[in-house]
C-alpha cells in the first residue's frame, strides 16, 4: 500500500499556518466532554499533558517512574535548537530546516520539518516564561553555543542539565494542570496494550506496577510519547525502564512501525569497562566545541599513556576528513569514523575500543576555569566513572546507541494509521529522517507537545462523539485478559536463565550485527538468531516473585518479550534498505573512502511495516518522499 | 572484591521488615553500585529467591530515581552522587556495608528499598511553577535576566527531587527541595509575580503532606547529591516572611 501523509501542499513557507487555518476546532464548551489519554511524561508527553489540560481537555497521564518529572528527556545535556538568529550569525527558520533535512541524509518529510523549524522559536520563549534557566550573558540576554551538524550558533542551554531544566519546566505546567483538575495523573504505570474498537483507539491496558492490577483507561484518543527503542541492544545511554513496549503493543494491534533500522549511535560516550556493564554513559557532544578527537597514528602507541605520544604521532582523524566541520561533524560520521579507527587497531583504552578527546588545546587557550564553566558537570562525571581525571589527560570515547528516528509511522497531524491514535517526540518517526542532530530531539519533544498537537488533535476530535466507547465495552475486558494471561505465562515458564541475560544475549545479537555497520550476510544472520533466542526465551526465562507485587523482573520480562518481536523487525528494515544512509550503514553500499551511500532512485521512502504476528513475513507499505523545496544532494561535511 | 551486604527487605507498607544479610562474593572495584547489587539480584533470582527491589532508572545521576541510605547516609556518602554513580572502588574488600531506604513518615516503603515519594509531588503541584499557558507569551529575551541571577536560579534549579534531603533530615524536613523551587522562580521576574503564592502554598503542602520544619542541622546540604546549597533555605524563610507580612 502507498501510504499517504496528509502534508499540505503549495508554498512551504505558509504551509503551517495553512494547515492551522483549515483544521476543525472544538468548541471551548465542548473540550472538556472529550477525554484524551497520554502515555508517558516526558518532554512531548509531559508538554502535550499540560497542554491539552489547559486547553479544557480532561486529560489522563501515565508514567512508569514515580515521577513525571524522571522521564529521560531529563538526561539530555547539551542544548535545544531554535532559529532565533540571536547571535546574528546567519540563521533562519529556513536554514534549520535545511539543516534538519540535509542532517537527516533526505529521508524526513520537509513538511513536518519545517514547521519544527517554524515553531522552535515559540519554544524557547514558553520555556523562558515557566522559569527554566537557560544561559546568559552579562547583558541578561539568552547565550548560544554551536553543536554538530550546523555552521551557526542555534543552541540554547542549561548548564549541562538542558533537559533536565526543560523537563522541569514542561513538569511544572503539567502540574499546575493537576492542581487544576484537568489532568489526573498516574505514575508506576506501564501500558501493555492499546484498546481498538472497531478499528479505532479507544484506550489502554496497564499494569499498576505497585500492587500488579491490570487497568483499564478509556479515552477519545490516545498519545503515545513514550521515547525510543534502543535498548534493543542492550548496552545503551538510554535509561533501563525505557523500552518498546507501548510502542509496539500498538503495533501488534496495527500500528505501523516506520524505519525502525534508523537508530543513532552517540559518538561521545564513555567507553565499556566490562561484562557487568548495565548502561552507557553519554556525555554531551557540546564536548566536541572544545575537544579534539584523536587516535595514535602508529598501532604501537596506543599502549602508551597518551602524554607520550609526540603530536606528530597523533592523528586527528575529524579534522583531517572533514576540515569544514571538523570536530562538529554529525553524529553518524563522527560515530562511523571513531569505529574506523579502532577497527585499524588503532583504538585507546580497555579492549581498544575507544578514541582520545582531548581538551589540552581548549585549557591552553581559554584556561582550565573557563571549560569547567562550560563542562564541569560532564569532567566530573566522567571521572566518577572512569577514575581519570579530564583535565589532566584526553577523556576516552567510544560511540554507543542512543536514540531512534524512526517510530511509529504517523501523518502530518501526527496521527498513526490507527485513527485516534497520536504518536509524538521520539516515538514517532517524522522530522529527524536518517539521522539527528545534536539539540534538535529537545525541539522535537516539545514542538509535538506544545505547538503541534493542541492544533491537530482538535481535528481528530471534531469528528468524534465524545464517550462514546468506555471501559465497560467488551474490548477492554479481552485486552485485559490477554495482558492478564501473558503475564501469566512469563511467570510459570520457571525456566533457567534470567530476563537480564536473555537481554543481554539479544543485544549482543543487535549490536554485532545490526549495529553502526550492517551487511546482508550480517542482517542475515541476525535474522536466524533472533527468532532462535526468542523461542529459547518463551521455554526458560524464569521470572522470579508474583505478579500481584512491585516486581522489577517481571517489567524486564514483559519488556523483554516485545524487544524480541521488534528486533526482528528492525533487522529486516535494515535488510530491504539496499542503501547508506544516516544512522544506517551498508557496508555494501558506501564509496571507495568509506562515506555512506545513498540511492535515491530505489530508497527515497518511507519504509512502514505491518506486524503480522511473531515469525510472520511482516508487510512492507512505502510513503514516498518529495523534495521540492530541498535539492536532493549528496551529504558532505567536508 | 567480597562484600557482605545487610539489606532492608520489606514486603509492602504494612509488613514490618528487616536487615538481611546477603553476600557479594565477585565484586569489580569498576562496577556501580547498582551493578553491584543486579549482580546480587541474578544470583537471587537463579536460585528462585524474591530479587532485592530498589528504584533506579537513568544510573547517570540526573532523573533522581535511586534512592538508598547506605552505611546510614543517603546516597552513600560520596560529596555530590546518586548512589547510581557511586563506584565500588571507593569501597574494600571484605567490608560489610548496610543498604537501607529513605526512611521518613512522608515516604512509606513499597517494598525494601523502595518507597513512596508522592509528597513531593504535591508540593510542586501546589505552586512549584508560573502560571503561563501555552503560547502567548513574550519574547525569549524581552526580559533581560542578569548572569548572576540566571547563575543563581539555576544554582537552585539543579534540584533532581530524588528526596535525600528529607531523608537525611531529624526532622524529615522537605525545606531545601522546597526553597530551591521557590528561590529559582522567586528572583526570576517571570516567577516573582506570583511568589508570594507559591511560597505560602508549597509551604502549606509541605506542611500537610507530614515533612518537618528545618532545625538548622544542614544534613541536607550534606547529603544533596547536587550540592544544593541550604541558603535556599533561608531564602524560602525569607519569602515565607514577607508574604506572611505583606
Amino acid at each position: 500500500m502507498i501510504l499517504d501523509g496528509k502534508c499540505p501542499t503549495g508554498p512551504i513557507e505558509t504551509s503551517w499556518d495553512r494547515h492551522r487555518f483549515e483544521s476543525k476546532l472544538v468548541n471551548p464548551s465542548n473540550k472538556r466532554k472529550y477525554k484524551v489519554l497520554c502515555v508517558g511524561t516526558g518532554l512531548a508527553g509531559g508538554a502535550a499533558a499540560a497542554s491539552l489540560g489547559e486547553l479544557g481537555y480532561q486529560v489522563e497521564a501515565f508514567c512508569y517512574q514515580d515521577s513525571a518529572r524522571r522521564a529521560h528527556s531529563i538526561a539530555a545535556q547539551g542544548g535545544i535548537n531554535a532559529a532565533k538568529n540571536y547571535p546574528n550569525d546567519g540563521d533562519s527558520v529556513y536554514r534549520l530546516f535545511y539543516d534538519t533535512i540535509k542532517g537527516g541524509d533526505f529521508r524526513a518529510r520537509e513538511a513536518d520539518v519545517w514547521r519544527l523549524a517554524q515553531v522552535s522559536n515559540n519554544i524557547i520563549d514558553q520555556c523562558v516564561a515557566q522559569g527554566v534557566p537557560f544561559a546568559r550573558d552579562y547583558a541578561g540576554y539568552l547565550d548560544n553555543r554551536s553543536f554538530g551538524g550546523a555552521q551557526v550558533s542555534r543552541t540554547f542551554y542549561a548548564r549541562g542539565q538542558t533537559g533536565q531544566q526543560l523537563l522541569l519546566g514542561a513538569y511544572s505546567a503539567l502540574s499546575r494542570q493537576v492542581k487544576a483538575g484537568t489532568v489526573k495523573l498516574f505514575e508506576r504505570r506501564e501500558m501493555l496494550d492499546l484498546v481498538v474498537v472497531d478499528g479505532v483507539a479507544k484506550g489502554i491496558t496497564c499494569r499498576n506496577m505497585v500492587n500488579g492490577e491490570i487497568e483499564s483507561y478509556w479515552g477519545d484518543a490516545v498519545i503515545l510519547a513514550t521515547g525510543g527503542y534502543v535498548n534493543v541492544f542492550y548496552l545503551s545511554t538510554n535509561a533501563m525502564g525505557c523500552s518498546v513496549t507501548a510502542a509496539w503493543k500498538a503495533a501488534r494491534k496495527g500500528a505501523y512501525m516506520a524505519n525502525p533500522c534508523y537508530t543513532q549511535i552517540h559518538p561521545t560516550c564513555i567507553p565499556q569497562s566490562g561484562e557487568h556493564q548495565s548502561k552507557l554513559t553519554l556525555m554531551s557532544e557540546s564536548l566536541r566545541n572544545d575537544g579534539r578527537c584523536w587516535v595514535p597514528k602508529k598501532a604501537e602507541d596506543c599502549e602508551k599513556p597518551a602524554a607520550d605520544i609526540a603530536e606528530t604521532d597523533r592523528d586527528y582523524y575529524l579534522e583531517r576528513k572533514y576540515p569544514s566541520f571538523g570536530n562538529l561533524a554529525p553524529r553518524d560520521i563522527a560515530s562511523r569514523a571513531a569505529k574506523e579507527q579502532c577497527d585499524d587497531e588503532r583504538g585507546v583504552g580497555p579492549g581498544k575500543r575507544g578514541v582520545y578527546l582531548d581538551f589540552a588545546d581548549s585549557i591552553n587557550r581559554l584556561g582550565a576555569d573557563t571549560i569547567a564553566g562550560r563542562y564541569g558537570n560532564l569532567f566530573e562525571m566522567y571521572e566518577k566513572i572512569t577514575d581519570e581525571d579530564g583535565y589532566k589527560q584526553p577523556m576516552r570515547i567510544y560511540p554507543a546507541p542512543h536514540y531512534s528516528m524512526g517510530g511509529l509511522w504517523v501523518d502530518y497531524n501526527c496521527m498513526s494509521n490507527v485513527p485516534g491514535l497520536f504518536v509524538l517526540g521520539e516515538a514517532n518517526f517524522s522530522v529527524h529522517g536518517a539521522n539527528r542532530l545534536g539539540a534538535s530531539a529537545l525541539m522535537q519533544g516539545l514542538a509535538d507537545g506544545y505547538f503541534v498537537i493542541p492544533y491537530t488533535i482538535a481535528g481528530y476530535l471534531a469528528t468524534v462523539k465524545p464517550g462514546e466507547v468506555k471501559d465497560d465495552h467488551k474490548a477492554f475486558k479481552q485486552s485485559a485478559d490477554e495482558v492478564k494471561a501473558d503475564i501469566d505465562k512469563l511467570l510459570s515458564i520457571n525456566g533457567t536463565k534470567t530476563p537480564s541475560e536473555f537481554h543481554r544475549e539479544l543485544g549482543k545479537i543487535m549490536w554485532e550485527n545490526v549495529g553502526m555497520a550492517r551487511s546482508e550476510e550480517s542482517l542475515n544472520e541476525a535474522l536466524k538468531l533472533i527468532p532462535a533466542l526468542r523461542d529459547e526465551f518463551w521455554k526458560n526465562v524464569k521470572v522470579v516473585g508474583t505478579n500481584e507485587q512491585f516486581n522489577q523482573e517481571l517489567e524486564n520480562a514483559c519488556r523483554l518479550a516485545d524487544f524480541f518481536e521488534f528486533a526482528e523487525i528492525l533487522t529486516k528494515d535494515a535488510l530491504n534498505r539496499e542503501e547508506s544512509c544516516g544512522g544506517h550503514f551498508r557496508t555494501e553500499h558506501q564509496t571507495d573512502d568509506g562515506e555512506a551511500m545513498r540511492n535515491d532512485e530505489d530508497f527515497c521512502y518511507v519504509a512502514a511495516w505491518e506486524f503480522k504476528g511473531a515469525g510472520v513475513e511482516p508487510e512492507l507499505h512505502k510513503e514516498p518522499l518529495k523534495f521540492d523545496n530541498v535539492k536532493l544532494a549528496v551529504r558532505s561535511y567536508k | 572484591m567480597k562484600l557482605t551486604l545487610h539489606v532492608w527487605r520489606q514486603n509492602g507498607p504494612t509488613d514490618k521488615g528487616k536487615l538481611e544479610t546477603i553476600d557479594a562474593p565477585n565484586v569489580s572495584p569498576d562496577q556501580s553500585f547498582l551493578e553491584m547489587l543486579d549482580d546480587v539480584n541474578q544470583a537471587l533470582a537463579i536460585e528462585g529467591k524474591d530479587v532485592v527491589a530498589f528504584d533506579h532508572d537513568c544510573r547517570e545521576g540526573i532523573c533522581g530515581m535511586c534512592s538508598q541510605v547506605i552505611n546510614g547516609v543517603p546516597h552513600g556518602g560520596q560529596e555530590r552522587t546518586t548512589v547510581c554513580q557511586l563506584h565500588m572502588r571507593k569501597f574494600k574488600d571484605g567490608d560489610e556495608i548496610f543498604i537501607e531506604p529513605w526512611k521518613a513518615r512522608a515516604f512509606p516503603v513499597i517494598k525494601d528499598l523502595v518507597v513512596d515519594r508522592n509528597g513531593l509531588e504535591k508540593i510542586m503541584q501546589a505552586g512549584g511553577y508560573t502560571s503561563c499557558h501555552t503560547g502567548g507569551v513574550a519574547d525569549g529575551n524581552a526580559l533581560p535576566i542578569g548572569n548572576p541571577v540566571a547563575e543563581y536560579s539555576m544554582d537552585a534549579a539543579e534540584c533532581i527531587g530524588c528526596g535525600a534531603c528529607v531523608a537525611s533530615c531529624p526532622n524529615s524536613s522537605a525545606m531545601l527541595f522546597t526553597g530551591a523551587k521557590v528561590a529559582q522562580l522567586a528572583v526570576l521576574p517571570q516567577g516573582k509575580v506570583e511568589a508570594q503564592r507559591r511560597v505560602m502554598a508549597m509551604t502549606e503542602a509541605a506542611k500537610e503532606f507530614g515533612f518537618g520544619n528545618c532545625s538548622n542541622h544542614y544534613e541536607c546540604q550534606a547529603s544533596c547529591p547536587k550540592g544544593v546549597d541550604v541558603k535556599f533555605i533561608a531564602k524560602l524563610n525569607r519569602e515565607y516572611m514577607k508574604a506572611l507580612v505583606s
